[in-house]
């Protein structure tokens, strides 16, 4: 069972080697179709539990993309800004979006499990 | 409402959504993808929500005449004619496509303006005849650089020498059909009308249009491939505070001919224009109602916008202030960010 968290707005988060990486669900990406465009934060960028970290546009929508965690960006995934698709192809792998350095990786507990989203969403 | 091939669609796994009341295919395997199938290749869309009418009659071309800014004494026998139909002060209430064929008119009109359409035709239809066979009539689009080989495949090669904004009777599949080359995507292309119990040509058509790789495509394609082409959509970038004069439609205005309009377009001045951007340095994509900068000073909104997959570009029309020239720079608000953007032709792209 994988320790991937998931928010109600459809972040999905990890903590790998003490940093949290972030990324939005397969539902989330189905849901948006075509992803075009991705602007993501700086380097270094302080962010709030529930700030917007980046926008994502599809063809037919624009979605913010909350900060699962308050944190710092310690890395962003530069790939997207030529290759945005990669969300669609790969929400869990390749299309991964920041990681953040956790103030508190406590709060990610009161998230939902894996399969608590799905349920969530209705794909149980 | 669903069309015929709602069925169809649903087993081919697509993406429903609500368009205007009808339970219309967005997508079936992707925008982007269905976009290029029909720039490449062929697509087969589902247009059956638009709204068809029928005028006969002694006063069917009258009528027209009266209602429509183009000039439909020209229309001959078996072609068709792009025009809007104005109110009397010159604002757009709908935008359409008339056949002269069989004798009498078919009229296309948008599938969010059926009910408006078909009163406001119906008050000015002097001694004619409307139906609105909306229901009674199926109509598909085929187009792509490869809809010729599907039809010839179906057909006795008669359709080469359809040209374009000609209209024929045909059968396919040994049901009777009207055809006419014309398309809203900007490639070779036909549009195909028969009786909405025929649906089994909608599959007959993918089983034909296989070998030369035919997708059927979805509602979203068929609005990034419209506006790539330069065609506008009512409801976005037309309306009834509108005028054909503010949008590249001037050319479809015959003010020698007598309509209704005609006294207020003569007397329009014309402040606004309808023009294209291309944001730059981003694919961010601008939506309808985003403000449009020029100078620091709001001149007009974003009527369309979306990503063109051909140009790999974030593209859209926006009204701007008639003084703003083409190449200027413009900034174009996207949730309280401003991104600068070049104004540009309404026509990204044109078929080689």
């Amino acid at each position: 069972m994988s320790d991937r968290k998931f928010t109600e707005s459809h972040e999905w988060v990890i903590i790998e080697n003490e940093l949290a990486l972030v990324g939005i669900s397969d539902f989330a990406q189905k849901q948006l179709g075509d992803i075009v465009s991705v602007e993501l934060p700086k380097v270094g960028e302080e962010f709030k539990k529930k700030d917007t970290i980046a926008i994502i546009d599809s063809i037919k929508a624009s979605s913010d993309i909350y900060c699962p965690i308050d944190g710092m960006i310690e890395k962003i995934n530069e790939e997207l800004i030529e290759h945005p698709e990669l969300i669609n192809k790969s929400p869990y792998e390749s299309g991964w979006i920041v990681k953040i350095k956790p103030r508190d990786k406590g709060q990610l507990d009161s998230l939902m499990t894996q399969e608590q989203y799905d349920k969530f969403v209705g794909e149980d | 409402m669903r069309t015929p091939f709602y069925d169809q669609h649903n087993s081919l796994g697509a993406k429903i959504v609500d368009f205007h009341g009808w339970q219309m295919p967005l997508q079936y395997f992707g925008i982007i993808e269905e976009h290029k199938t029909v720039r490449s290749k062929v697509g087969l869309f589902d247009v059956s929500h638009m709204g068809i009418f029928k005028i006969k009659g002694q006063d069917a071309e009258n009528c027209l005449q009266n209602l429509l800014t183009n000039d439909v004494s020209k229309l001959q026998e078996n072609h068709a004619l792009y025009s809007p139909m104005c109110l009397e002060n010159g604002g757009i209430v709908d935008d359409i496509i008339v056949s002269r064929v069989n004798g009498e008119f078919l009229m296309v009109v948008n599938s969010s303006n059926i009910q408006k359409d078909f009163d406001w035709v119906k008050d000015h239809s002097m001694s004619a005849l409307i139906d609105d066979t909306s229901e009674q009539m199926a109509l598909l689009a085929l187009q792509g650089p490869l809809a010729l080989d599907v039809l010839n495949e179906v057909g006795p090669k008669e359709f080469d020498k359809l040209k374009p904004f000609e209209v024929t009777n045909s059968k396919l599949f040994e049901v009777d059909c009207i055809i006419s080359r014309t398309g809203y995507t900007g490639e070779d292309g036909f549009e195909i009308f028969f009786e909405s119990s025929e649906n089994k040509i909608w599959d007959k058509l993918l089983e034909v249009g296989s070998k030369f790789q035919i997708k059927p495509i979805g509602l979203g394609a068929r609005d990034t491939l419209r506006l790539e082409a330069g065609f506008m959509l009512y409801g976005n970038d037309l309306d009834e505070n509108t005028t054909p004069l503010e949008v590249p439609l001037k050319w479809t205005v015959k003010f020698e001919t007598d309509f209704v309009g005609k006294v207020a377009l003569e007397n329009q001045k014309v402040a606004r224009k309808l023009v294209g951007f291309e944001i730059l340095g981003t694919k961010r994509v601008a939506r309808k109602g985003n403000g449009v900068y020029f100078n620091n000073s709001k001149v007009g909104m974003v009527t369309s916008g979306s990503f063109s997959p051909t140009l790999n570009k974030s593209i859209g029309f926006c009204f701007v202030s008639k003084e703003v020239p083409l190449d200027e720079i413009i900034q174009i608000n996207i949730g309280n960010k401003n991104y600068d953007a070049k104004v540009t032709s309404t026509r990204f792209y044109k078929r080689r």
